[in-house]
């Protein structure tokens, strides 16, 4: 099939950028969407022109690196990452704009590439369970009742992708953060930390730069994982009790 | 939990008459130096020696602790795992990822589970049984000390992991539950969903990122190692460059830890994450690190096959789908292009079953995949061309949804089937799935003694990027084992007796050692980007990437390799010459961290070719033509090469050193594995 590509060029994080416009041709449906890409930059190569950069890695949908906004839509028109995309989800002729995360908390490193590294200061703000290595109990004598283990485990699925917040209206992370404040508050382990955790996590959170939650709801619906949207009924209940509790 | 099975003691064989010289010597390829020897392992009984070596490795006051820098390269199992449990002991350490954040290390892409030696399931499980299964599995290439070890240290990982609030799956009743894997006859396999690397991953990330916020581990994201400094014949520090804004920076340490994974990507496809790369192993290598079996490499069986040219990665679908699926091809090549809905029970052929009737779909991940090879090769494979031959097999599961309803194959397989379906656009409920074996896993890597270290004092490696506990074949789920033994309970036990000789005399930057290093990282990345020629990376890396799979995948001969350490030698000539990388090395610059990664790779691919020829036997992932059954099973030659292959770098236009560490065999006895 035969594309015209419109792609956000920006040669640094202080310049300004552009769409550019370029047509592809002979592109297979079999290809992913980030091989096309890849033919395309062995053709920029080819003449002379910088390949465009844009970040991916595993390509199994897994490690949460690669991340479009493709047409107007994270991860492109498939509830699926960018890299498990293919071009069937296409048809011949196609227009696709594509474009980086847009958010305050993402700035733009280069073409298509953005920094989230404010997601990694909200974990360090509390989004883990203090466990030395050498200090755990039998992993038996605590058990977990299944209901809770698989819901720990469905938010524990989040591969922190930033999806959620390019979706959002208001570039929120809250549905990032309430899968981790669900995921680590179901279990018997997390309860010790359980009020701290969500108060630091909401203030770095805030503190980035993110927007507020207002229900949209176009996180989960763009998530890859599926997150659902309770999360974050989850993370509001936890920081309203924990906030009466005086944490 | 310790077992008391007693050893036996192999018999040893007689000599066997001398063969000619290694062909490899004949060629002037390598020559041999002195043979090595762990020499950290403490003697005496198996079960007694990691007990041993830890109260024996010195210890480091607290309070000197945080005098002493750690430098880790790579924030997967191994690396993420090590720099937590170091930054919890109180040590400064300082973490290196490529990628944009540690979370997002190759690890995460595991999906069957973890092995541990629980015995939860009552079913016959222990440390001795786990250690034995590894043992056998590996056909006899490991190193009995450090897979012992790993197998006793197996059950704390899991009570780690759970302590952290890793969702593994559960039983109704709220205990861990198991399941079977990789051929082996017991449960001990721990698993979340198809995600447990990803589930393990994020533990050992949140233990990393609790230390971050508590200041005991700096963390350099979107960072790569470029150079290991050796000064005074220690390791001191790395040369990277910062991926961003292209600096090239110093860091200076007492001890440095690589943890950088495997390098499976010199084969261009493969499972492996498309940023993996052998660089910071292969750069210590050429700095004094001996490299080991580099051509154990393991190929899996159960991959999505090749669709085009276009191909950029391969994907793996757990070898859970053998217990249910049913693998077969045509028997007559005419019925190649033909709906397999159409092609009738007697014109099939399950080859596995034919070939393996005890253990039939389910024989060990090498023999499948070889199989699956000849049967492509007598013309007999399914799905598109890729050259002159159809690349693929069928993986049935007609009978399985028959048997078991549409619901029940769901269940348990949904999110492969799944998986399969966007990749391929086929549904499998339907039509048969196509696979073909992949690589997925290397086994060789950077030499280590039991402490981990390499023959570069203060050079430390775990997880993939060393040799150590997998021999000549890694079993299903004990990948996860190792990189978290390395990580938590290993290496933080073992580099301590080497810390607390420091710390070391303060390096200048102005050392010489440090001024060498960074030279030649100036030098290197300003060559990549004046070359300015007519070929892209990534050509180059395909074709090496098809050189090493027809002639040092699979299977090896003597010839084949010959050949290809010529269009390898060839290749990186031209590569050197006619590579052209554009853009400017002060910018986030894609195609130059591709340029160096695959230059190394130009480097590597020769020496496992190196490692391939002169080991003129089969064993595990390794299959040489000329060293097989009459049934055209691996054949074994113990009596030559029962030793480590650890080579030497030979210099820039020298030949590598062969050193041979013999492998002992005290408690298991060494036997022809047998699947028929």
């Amino acid at each position: 099939m035969n594309l015209t590509l419109k792609i956000w060029r920006q040669a640094g994080p202080q310049a300004k950028g552009e769409m550019v416009t370029y047509p592809v041709s002979d592109i297979s449906e079999d290809m992913s969407f980030l091989e096309m890409l890849d033919v395309l930059n062995e053709q920029l190569n080819a003449r002379g022109e910088e390949p465009i950069a844009f970040d991916s890695d595993c390509r199994e949908g897994i490690c949460g690196m690669c991340g479009l906004m493709i047409s107007g839509k994270a991860h492109g028109p498939e509830v699926t990452t960018t890299c498990q995309l293919h071009m069937r989800s296409f048809s011949d002729g196609d227009e696709i704009t594509i474009e980086p995360w847009r958010a305050d908390a993402f700035p733009v490193i280069k073409d298509l590439v953005v920094d989230r590294s404010s997601f990694d200061r909200i974990i360090q703000a509390g989004g883990f369970i203090s466990a030395n290595t050498g200090s755990a109990p039998e992993a038996h004598s605590v058990p977990v009742p299944k209901p809770k283990a698989d819901r720990a485990f469905m938010a524990a699925a989040c591969i922190g992708c930033g999806a959620c917040v390019a979706a959002c209206p208001n570039a929120s992370g809250m549905l990032f953060m309430g899968a981790k404040i669900t995921h680590l508050g179901e279990l018997p382990q997390g309860q010790p930390e359980r009020d701290a955790r969500v108060v630091s996590m909401v203030s770095q959170h805030d503190h980035e730069g993110f927007g507020g939650c207002t229900n949209v709801g176009a996180c989960s619906s763009a998530c890859p994982k599926e997150i659902p949207l309770d999360v974050i009924n989850q993370l509001n209940k936890d920081l309203r009790g924990a906030l009466m509790r005086g944490e | 939990m310790t077992d008391t099975q007693t050893a036996s003691t192999v018999a040893p064989e007689a000599p066997a008459p001398a063969r000619e010289a290694a062909p490899g010597v004949v060629h002037g390829l390598y020559t041999e130096g002195e043979p090595i020897a762990d020499t950290k392992a403490p003697k005496g009984p198996i079960e007694a020696r990691w007990n041993k070596r830890k109260f024996d490795a010195a210890l480091v006051n607290p309070a000197n602790r945080r005098k002493l820098t750690v430098i880790i390269v790579g924030t997967g199992l191994a690396g993420g795992a090590a720099a937590a449990t170091l930054g919890e002991a109180g040590y400064n350490v300082k973490s290196f990822c490529y990628q944009d954040s540690p979370r997002r290390a190759h690890s995460i892409a595991a999906q069957g589970g973890i092995n541990a030696a629980k015995n939860y399931k009552e079913d016959g499980d222990s440390t001795f049984r786990l250690f034995y299964d590894t043992v056998k599995g590996g056909d006899y290439r490991s190193r009995e000390s450090n897979v012992y070890r790993l197998a006793e240290v197996s059950a704390n990982i899991i009570d780690q992991c759970v302590a952290q609030g890793v969702p593994f799956a559960r039983e109704y009743g709220g205990l861990l539950d198991n399941r079977s894997f990789g051929g082996v006859q017991v449960s001990r396999t721990f698993y979340a969903r198809g995600q447990t690397g990803q589930q393990l991953l994020i533990g050992a990330y949140q233990a990393l990122e609790r230390q971050v916020a508590a200041g005991t581990v700096e963390m350099f994201s979107r960072h790569e190692m470029l150079e290991v400094v050796v000064a005074d014949g220690k390791a001191r520090g790395i040369i990277a460059r910062d991926l961003v804004t292209g600096e090239i920076e110093t860091h200076l340490a007492d001890a440095v830890v690589l943890a950088s994974g495997g390098y499976g990507n010199v084969f261009f496809l493969s499972t492996n994450a498309m940023g993996s790369n052998v660089t910071a192993t292969w750069r210590a290598h050429r700095k004094g690190a001996h490299f080991a079996n580099p051509c154990y490499t393991q190929i899996h069986p159960t991959c999505i096959p090749v669709a085009g040219e276009h191909q950029s990665k391969l994907t793996l679908m757990s070898e859970s789908l053998r217990n249910d699926g049913r693998i077969w091809v045509p028997k007559n090549a005419a019925d190649c292009e033909k709906d397999p809905r159409e092609i009738p029970e007697e014109d099939r052929d399950y080859y596995l079953e034919r070939i393996y009737p005890s253990f039939g779909n389910l024989v060990p991940r090498d023999i499948a995949s070889r199989q699956a090879k000849n049967v492509c090769d007598e013309g007999r494979g399914v799905g598109p061309k890729v050259g002159d031959f159809r690349r693929g097999v069928y993986l049935d599961f007609t009978d399985a949804l028959k048997r078991m309803s549409a619901e029940a194959v769901a269940e348990k397989y949904g999110n492969l089937l799944d998986m399969y379906q966007r990749i391929t656009g086929e549904n499998p409920y339907e039509v048969p799935m196509r696979i073909y074996p992949a690589v997925h896993y290397t086994m060789g890597g950077l030499w280590v003694d039991y402490d981990l270290q390499s023959s570069i004092p203060g050079l430390f490696v775990s997880g993939e990027a060393n040799f150590s506990d997998h021999g000549a074949n890694r079993l299903g789920a004990s990948a996860l084992m190792q990189g978290l033994a390395d990580g938590y309970f290993v290496l933080p036990n073992t580099i301590r007796d080497y810390l607390a000789k420091g710390p070391f005399p303060k390096l200048e930057e102005s050392n010489e050692a440090v001024v060498e290093a960074r030279a030649s990282v100036d030098a290197r990345v300003q060559k990549l980007l004046s070359i300015n020629g007519d070929r892209s990376v990534d050509s180059f890396h395909k074709e090496l990437g098809n050189i090493m799979w027809e002639y040092c995948g699979m299977e090896r001969s003597e010839e084949g390799l010959l050949k290809a350490i010529d269009l390898i030698r060839g290749l990186r000539d031209e590569f050197w010459r006619n590579v052209k990388v554009l853009g400017s090395a002060d910018t986030l610059n894609q195609s130059l961290e591709k340029a160096g990664r695959v230059a190394d790779f130009l480097e590597l691919g020769e020496l496992m070719c190196i490692d391939a020829l002169h080991r003129r036997e089969s064993c595990g992932g390794h299959f040489r033509a000329e060293s097989q059954t009459e049934d055209g099973e691996a054949l074994r030659h113990d009596d030559e090469y029962a030793y480590v292959a650890a080579w030497e770098w030979g210099g820039q236009d020298g030949a590598p050193i062969l050193h041979k560490e013999d492998l002992v065999y005290e408690f298991v006895e060494m036997k022809q594995r047998s699947y028929k």
